[in-house]
């Protein structure tokens, strides 16, 4: 039973991604990423870390993806832009990355393979990733909170100069 | 007053000091007085010091001034050294100094250079004198160059034209050739006696070194070609007359006087040394021989009226070396005085001819000037007999000396000698009666003051009595005594005496009454060819810039774009290849730099996969 | 109970990655680029589950939230530049940008 489930969550995530890497829209693409990530949660599920389900349906497929939405609604001008991007994805141009990325597939599967089997699906509850994380883990935690930090005053950063040039621009 | 001895010295160079940083604010008339003062000053106090060492048992005298450098077990000390040979040498430094600087004021009155080249004499002085006092080969050593950097600067004084610039950059460069040489004698005597002090080496040298050995013949040799690159001897003599480019109380004070018989008074400084190494000190007596009759015949076919005097003081040297050669030093150093006194009366009376004769040096342009300057006239006449060694003028008594121990060693070198002063009495004489006798082209444009006429005045009489001067040098040279005994008036002496009237003799049929004429004579080829010979003297600078010179520059021509450069321009050019090949791959654009991430992967996951 | 072949899993992460990378190697959009990215990461985190749940161990759920944190500054910044770049160049096309071309 799992297993057929996981099959066909397997089969959405990698139908939606192929669908959002050929969208000519952004706003197409990140519906399908978005369904991507989703299908992702459920496998999540079902190997049981429903923790990061969790997080996954919440942060990547919510906030993150909030920010896209806004950035798209900012820059999108309709229908030149869809121009442009078939201009861009003629067919020729898919030949040359498909082959390096397929030689790469071809590779990971062999790793994965020469492995061997083994099942999964043991349960790893969140009391168990909260003591973890507050335990060895102390250290990577107070990295990533400087890794968000300094996202925040990258992001606010780059965005900022934008009101500044004007400024400027008309002082000078 | 002995104890002052420090500040002989000290004053020129004060002098040098307040000239040199308040030289062109001082007002006209200042300037000598602080220029020639300082020198005067140094005088005084040198008759005043002369006279007590004289009077007493002239002990040498040692002071001690504190260090100019203490090491380990090498100590340079500020210390002085007053004995009978430095007593002569300060009495030629600062007394023919002085004067030549009292003559100085009123020859250089009109230069705009006024301050800066009373700086310079005075900062020459201060370093002649630092170099006769000196206990140390090192201290000694930096008057030796100090004086050397003064002839260099005076030399080209007249730096607007670029062969005075040329001129003063030679004697710089050929002396310097010496002064490498001296430095290694000293190094290797400090090495091997571990002292400067030059009394002590003189001591540890003769009861450490056997004579003949090769460490006293070596060091020897080394001294030798210091001594000789600044006393403008074989072969380093080139830069004498060339020097002459230098207003005339310089070549008066520098290149007569005193810096060019420092060579003279290093030898007699160190003589244990060279009686230590036979073969150098023989070497020495050749080469004076050599030298003097090579510049002799030099100044014989020159026509430039300081050119002449220039060889004559090469040649003069040149007699001094042959008697320290002989081991005749007291004689050396005699000679040394008594050649100061005439030579810078020479110098100063040609100076006052070209002074008042329109700055011309040709002396086939002069003639006549008899009447017109009679002053000049007898110094010159003086200077001239003195120069020629006649009998009872100062120059008689020293040449005479040299010549008779000469003779006690070798016959030849005497006979050199004796040719070399028949032709000193040629070219002298016929200076004197070409430029005074016959007819007079031009007028005389001014007269000379009395700051002019005093110090000529004054040399004439050092150089007509100066031979009653002679201070003793037993006490510094013990084997030397006998040398200073009577000699019998027999053959040798009398041919001695004799070969400077011959000379005498020959200008006077040549110049004075027309007998001959050097003119008739240059109608042969073969007399024009020996003349252009000599005008060029005897073809050294011809020698060297074609045995050194030129293979030199054409090896720089060669050599122009640097071949040893080329290896270090191929790394740049190989590095600044590869930067180009790699540069190709930084696009600028992103998903090339993906692809590149991509492709490394691909990459070594196939290499774990293979191996 | 609910037994997943551990190497279906890494082989879904791998197809995942791969899409990504394709995405990222073809898009000459900005924002699509970024977006593959996103299926990139996702995928490396699928791939960090997979082995957690495989052990039966928290690290590999705290490795995705390390993944989720570097992601989500990662989007901070790079639309910012995005933005940044709109504004400059008035095109998000990745291949205009070739300014620090050696």
């Amino acid at each position: 039973m799992t297993l057929i489930i996981f099959y066909i969550t397997s089969a959405v995530a990698i139908f939606a991604t192929v669908m959002m890497i050929t969208r000519l829209n952004a706003v197409h693409g990140l519906l399908y990423l978005i369904l991507s990530l989703l299908s992702v949660g459920v496998i999540f599920f079902l190997l049981g870390a429903h923790f990061a389900a969790v997080l996954e349906v919440i942060i990547y497929a919510g906030a993150i993806m909030v920010l896209f939405v806004f950035v798209i609604m900012m820059l999108n001008q309709g229908q030149a832009t869809i121009d442009e991007e078939r201009a861009w994805l003629e067919p020729g141009i898919w030949i040359g990355p498909s082959l390096l990325a397929s030689i790469l597939f071809a590779e990971m599967m062999a790793v994965i393979m020469l492995g061997g089997s083994a099942a999964t699906g043991l349960v790893v509850n969140s009391k168990q990733v909260g003591a973890a994380l507050y335990g060895p883990y102390l250290l990577a935690v107070e990295l990533a909170s400087m890794l968000l930090l300094a996202g925040l005053v990258g992001a606010y950063h780059l965005g900022k100069p934008m009101l500044k040039k004007t400024k400027s621009g008309t002082k000078s | 007053m002995i104890e002052l001895l420090g500040w002989v010295p000290l004053f020129p160079f004060l002098g040098f000091l307040i000239l040199v940083f308040a030289g062109e604010r001082l007002s006209k008339p200042i300037i000598p007085w602080v220029g020639a003062g300082s020198v005067g000053i140094s005088a005084l106090l040198t008759a005043l010091i002369g006279a007590e060492f004289l009077r007493g048992t002239m002990e040498p005298y040692r002071m001690f001034s504190g260090y100019w450098m203490a090491l380990d077990d090498m100590s340079v000390p500020f210390g002085f050294y007053l004995d009978a040979l430095s007593m002569t040498m300060l009495f030629v430094v600062s007394g023919v100094g002085f004067l030549i600087h009292v003559y100085s004021a009123g020859f250089m009155e009109s230069d705009p250079g006024y301050a800066r080249f009373f700086a310079y004499m005075n900062l020459f002085v201060s370093a002649m004198l630092v170099l006769v006092l000196a206990d140390n080969l090192v201290l000694l050593y930096l008057g030796w160059e100090g004086v050397g950097l003064g002839s260099y600067l005076l030399i080209g004084f007249w730096y607007e034209d670029p062969d005075n610039g040329h001129a003063a950059r030679k004697a710089f460069v050929m002396t310097r050739i010496g002064d490498t040489s001296m430095a290694l004698g000293l190094f290797l005597l400090f090495t091997h006696l571990h002292t400067f002090d030059i009394q002590f080496l003189m001591i540890r040298a003769g009861n450490e070194w056997t004579p003949g050995t090769w460490l006293p013949v070596v060091s020897a040799a080394l001294l030798l070609g210091g001594a000789l690159g600044k006393s403008a001897q074989l072969p380093l003599q080139t830069w004498l007359p060339d020097a002459m480019a230098g207003p005339t109380p310089v070549s008066a004070l520098i290149h007569a006087a005193t810096m060019v018989t420092a060579g003279v008074y290093l030898i007699a400084r160190t003589h244990d040394l060279f009686l230590l190494a036979p073969s150098v000190q023989f070497a020495v007596g050749i080469i004076g021989a050599i030298t003097l009759l090579i510049a002799g015949f030099s100044a014989l076919a020159q026509t430039d009226i300081k050119r002449i005097l220039a060889y004559s003081t090469i040649s003069q040297i040149g007699y001094m070396f042959l008697a320290l050669g002989v081991g005749a030093w007291s004689a050396a150093i005699f000679h040394l005085l008594t050649h100061a006194f005439f030579k810078a009366l020479l110098f100063l009376a040609a100076g006052a001819v070209i002074f008042c004769f329109h700055h011309e040096h040709n002396i086939f342009k002069m003639g006549g000037l008899r009447k017109p300057m009679p002053l000049t006239f007898w110094s010159f006449m003086i200077g001239c007999a003195a120069l020629s060694a006649l009998p009872f003028t100062s120059g008689f008594y020293s040449k005479h000396e040299i010549l008779l121990a000469a003779f006690e060693v070798s016959p030849v070198l005497w006979a050199a000698g004796c040719l070399g002063a028949l032709i000193t009495g040629i070219y002298s004489f016929r200076l004197v009666f070409v430029v005074f006798f016959g007819t007079q082209s031009q007028s005389v444009e001014k007269g000379i003051g009395w700051r002019m006429a005093a110090p000529l005045v004054l040399l004439g009489i050092l150089a007509l009595f100066g031979g009653l001067l002679q201070i003793p040098m037993d006490s510094v040279f013990p084997g030397s005594a006998n040398t200073d005994t009577d000699h019998a008036f027999n053959l040798v002496s009398a041919l001695t005496i004799a070969a400077p009237f011959a000379g005498l003799l020959i200008a006077v049929l040549f110049y004075l009454s027309g007998t001959f004429s050097a003119q008739r004579l240059a109608n042969y080829g073969w007399a024009r060819l020996v003349r252009q010979f000599f005008l060029s003297g005897c073809g050294f600078d011809a020698i060297y810039a074609n045995l050194l010179v030129r293979p030199f520059v054409s090896i720089a021509k060669l050599n122009k774009n640097d071949v040893v450069d080329l290896l270090y321009l191929g790394i740049a050019w190989l590095s600044r290849e590869f930067h180009r090949i790699a540069r190709t791959s930084q696009t600028g654009r992103v998903r090339w730099y993906a692809s590149s991430m991509a492709l490394g992967a691909v990459f070594i996951l196939a290499i774990g996969l293979l191996s | 109970m609910n037994e997943i072949p551990m190497e279906l899993g890494l082989l879904l992460s791998v197809v995942l990655f791969v899409l990504g990378l394709i995405g990222v190697l073809v898009r000459r959009n900005l924002i699509m680029i970024l977006m593959s990215l996103e299926v990139m990461l996702n995928a490396t985190g699928l791939a960090f589950i997979v082995a957690g749940s495989r052990w039966g161990q928290a690290d590999g759920q705290i490795m995705f939230l390390l993944i989720l944190t570097l992601a989500a500054a990662e989007v901070g910044v790079g639309l910012g530049l995005a933005l940044q770049i709109f504004h400059r160049f008035h095109t998000l096309d990745a291949d205009s940008v070739s300014e620090m071309k050696g």
